[in-house]
Order: C-alpha cells, then structure tokens, then sequence
C-alpha cells in the first residue's frame, strides 16, 4: 500500500528538500500551500513598473513543478485574521505571529489529510532556523496544539526529534532522514546539490510582510487611527502600495510612486476619495478616512503637487473627487519637502 | 455544438488569488469543461501554465490586451 503524505510548500529550499526525501522513500507526496494576504509572492512585483524585469513566478507553483506533485492552494485569509489580531503565543520582532501561524498551518493541513485520506505530514522545518517558531523546544508545541500529534513529520531535522508515526510504522526510514539544525544553510545547500537542484528561492523568513518592520509599522498605525485590530483584504494589499502620509489623526494619503502603482490605486477609485494633478504629471492619491473639509483638502493637494513634476511651481492644479460626489478643481501651492515633517511619513 | 466557458473576474486580484478562483472553479466543473479568466496582476501569466502542468489541467490560450490578461483553461481528467 503507498502511502500519501501533504508537504506545506513554502516554495523556499526547506520544503522542497523534506519533500523530495520523502518522495525518494516511494511515499505518494502532495504539496499545500497557504495563502494569508500578507504572502510576498508575487505582489509588489506585479504592481510596480521597477520591478517588472524580475522574474514572475510563484515559488511553490515552481518548486511542485520541480518536485513533480499537485499543489492545492488554499485561501485562509479570513481565517487567518484571528492569528494576526490575538496571537496566543505573541509577535516575533515586528508583527509576526510566526509559532501561532505554522500551528494554524500544521492544523489545516491536518484537516486537510483527514478528509483526504492522507496519512501525515511534512514541512520543512529545522530547529534552530527560526527564532520563534522552529526552536527545539517550540517543535512539540506546534505538533501539539495544531493537533497533528505525531503525523507530523520533519524530514529535515527528525533525527533531533523523538520518532513520529510514519517513523514507528516503518512507512519511512528513518535512517534516511537528516538531523540538520541551527542558522546555517550549508547542510540544505550541498543537499540540494547532491539532489541536483541547482535553482532555488531563499526566503528563509522573507516570505511574509509581517516579518517586515516597515510594514508593520503601517499596520499598527492603520489599527491605532481605527481603535480596533481588524482588517479587510484591500488594507492589508493597500499597506504595500506607495508612499503613507499621516498629516493628521483621521486621515492618511497613500501617494502612488511610479506609474504601476498608480494604476493599481486608480482600481480603488470608487471606495476612495482620490486626488491626482492635473496640469501637470504626477500620482494619484487615495484619501483614507472622513470626507476632507477644506482646510485638510487644501493640505492634502499641496502633499500630493509636492511628488508632481510641478513640485517647484507658484500653483499646481489637481482634481478631488469623492466617489458619492461630483470631482472638482483646486489650485495649490506644492508643499516643500521641508514642510513635510518626517513623522508624517508611515514608514 | 458550441461548448459552454464559464468567465471568471480576478481583475485586480493578485497571484496567487487567480489561481484559488480558477482550481476553485474547475472543482465544481466536469472534466472537459472550459473556464476563461480575467486578471490585472501579470503574474498569472506564469503561474496559471504553471498550476496547469502540474495539476493536469490544459492551457488552452493566454492572451495580453490593454494590461489584461486573459486566459482560457479546460479541466483535465484528473480530480483536482
């Protein structure tokens, strides 16, 4: 009888290697791989024009091609909402709740092979790698309360580890499993090479916005103005896009940087109040909060004419539109980079 | 007899959502059946040929028009 087990596909070198030394077992392997909204994949790459040359690929769509498995994506954002906003076990650096996230991962996973029928689970994980969710002594506590218990396997570091299921059972070898650990990556790279994969992302932590310091900040600027913790979809997409100006409590500017993200701002037009130059060329600006009184729209244009090609100019004429209204037009003096405090700036 | 294709609107959506919708809707389609989809992000223009190879899908065409991507798939025997 094979045996079937579903690797968590990160599309980084860990995962593709746990997988594959399993596959080499003669185990049926398929890949899972989760996507939050905060994933890095493909996002801000797809949006801005700089960075149009790099290469398009999804990662774990490339390393199941590698591997030659299925890869089933599943869309836990909603889900995933409750592990950013009340971690148990807490954020890492910044607002990465990165234990609370691979227990959420493990036991979707493990869901997921129970109405499958597969029989356990791989990840990649090493102790050691990470400091807060692959230390030695965090590994039983996402085995634990994910509910997986012992048909969760590491390939990569089980022989640190007491013996799993799959191992007991005889279904793998343990034997040909790896007891590699710490920070260093040589072990995974002359695996790779004796494997013969010779192309590979290296996200080792990268591959999630919460890990990025400036992101966060943005995200916990966006809770602090709302007095809650939740969010939707488009704030956590939007908090990756263009320049964050707070002038005030109540109301941010999110200012395009180049002409990509000003075409991916220009699809908010009918949920935003938007502000974009006129006599001259430059960004379109989405107005987060209340309708403007005057006074903040005057400010707010004067912000947006400073990132035109009239920056220098006496007057820059710029058309507010607020999407329950009819657009109008105002001519303002642009702001001078001075006069734009550095603490406005969310960032 | 012409064959039914079912449209899906990722527009604005970014990789890997497209994908979601479209393994999401082949799901609930019999083998055979064609889905066209529409998507802003230019990613999927790797990642849908891509999802297709290996989950045993056929990419039937791909096409840019006006920063639109817009590609046709039909499901293979497979269960996905």
């Amino acid at each position: 009888m094979t045996r079937k087990a579903v690797a968590l596909i990160s599309g980084g070198l860990d995962s593709l290697l746990a997988a594959r030394l399993i596959q080499n077992q003669g185990i049926h392997v398929e890949g899972i791989n989760f996507y939050t909204g905060f994933c890095v994949e493909g996002h801000t790459h797809a949006i801005r024009k700089k960075d149009k040359d790099k290469v398009k690929r999804n990662n774990a769509l490339w390393v199941a091609e590698q591997l030659g498995i299925k890869l089933h994506i599943v869309d836990i954002v909603e889900e995933y909402k409750d592990i950013v906003i009340n971690p148990k076990h807490g954020y890492g650096a910044n607002l990465n709740p990165c234990l609370d996230c691979k227990i959420f991962m493990v036991q979707k996973a493990h869901e997921w092979i129970k109405a499958n029928n597969f029989d356990f689970i791989i990840t990649g994980e090493v102790i050691g790698q990470r400091p807060m969710s692959q230390r030695k002594k965090t590994m039983p506590v996402v085995s634990a309360e994910s509910g997986a218990d012992d048909l969760l396997l590491r390939p990569l570091c089980a022989l640190n580890l007491e013996e799993t299921k799959p191992e007991k059972e005889k279904w793998v070898d343990r034997n040909l499993l790896k007891d590699f650990h710490g920070r260093s990556r040589k072990p995974q790279m002359a695996l790779a090479k004796e494997m013969g994969f010779e192309d590979y992302a290296q996200p080792a932590g990268g591959c999630c916005f919460l890990t990025d310091s400036s992101y966060s900040v943005k995200l916990q600027d966006l809770w602090d103005n709302r007095g809650h913790k939740k969010y939707e979809i488009d704030d956590i997409m939007l908090l990756k896009v263009g320049r964050h100006i707070r002038p005030e409590q109540g109301f941010k500017l999110i200012i395009a940087r180049e002409e990509g993200e000003n075409r991916f701002l220009s699809g908010y037009k009918n949920q935003f109040q938007t502000i974009k130059t006129v006599s001259h060329a430059g960004p379109l600006a989405l107005v987060e909060g209340e309708p403007l009184n005057a006074e903040q729209l005057k400010l707010a244009c004067a912000i947006t004419a400073r990132f035109s090609k009239g920056r220098d100019e006496a007057l820059v004429s710029l058309e507010y539109r607020n999407p329950n209204d009819d657009a109008h037009q105002l001519d303002v003096k642009p702001l001078a980079a001075k006069q734009i405090p550095q603490d406005w700036y969310v960032a | 007899m012409k064959q039914t294709v079912i449209e899906l609107d990722a527009r604005r959506l970014f990789c890997p959502m497209p994908v979601i919708r479209l393994q999401d809707s082949l799901k609930q389609q019999a083998a055979g059946s064609r889905v066209k989809i529409f998507c802003t992000d230019p990613g999927v223009m790797n990642d849908i040929p891509t999802w297709c190879r290996i989950n045993g899908h056929r990419l039937v065409s791909s096409l840019e028009e006006d920063h639109e991507y817009i590609l046709v798939v039909e499901k293979g025997p497979d269960e996905s």
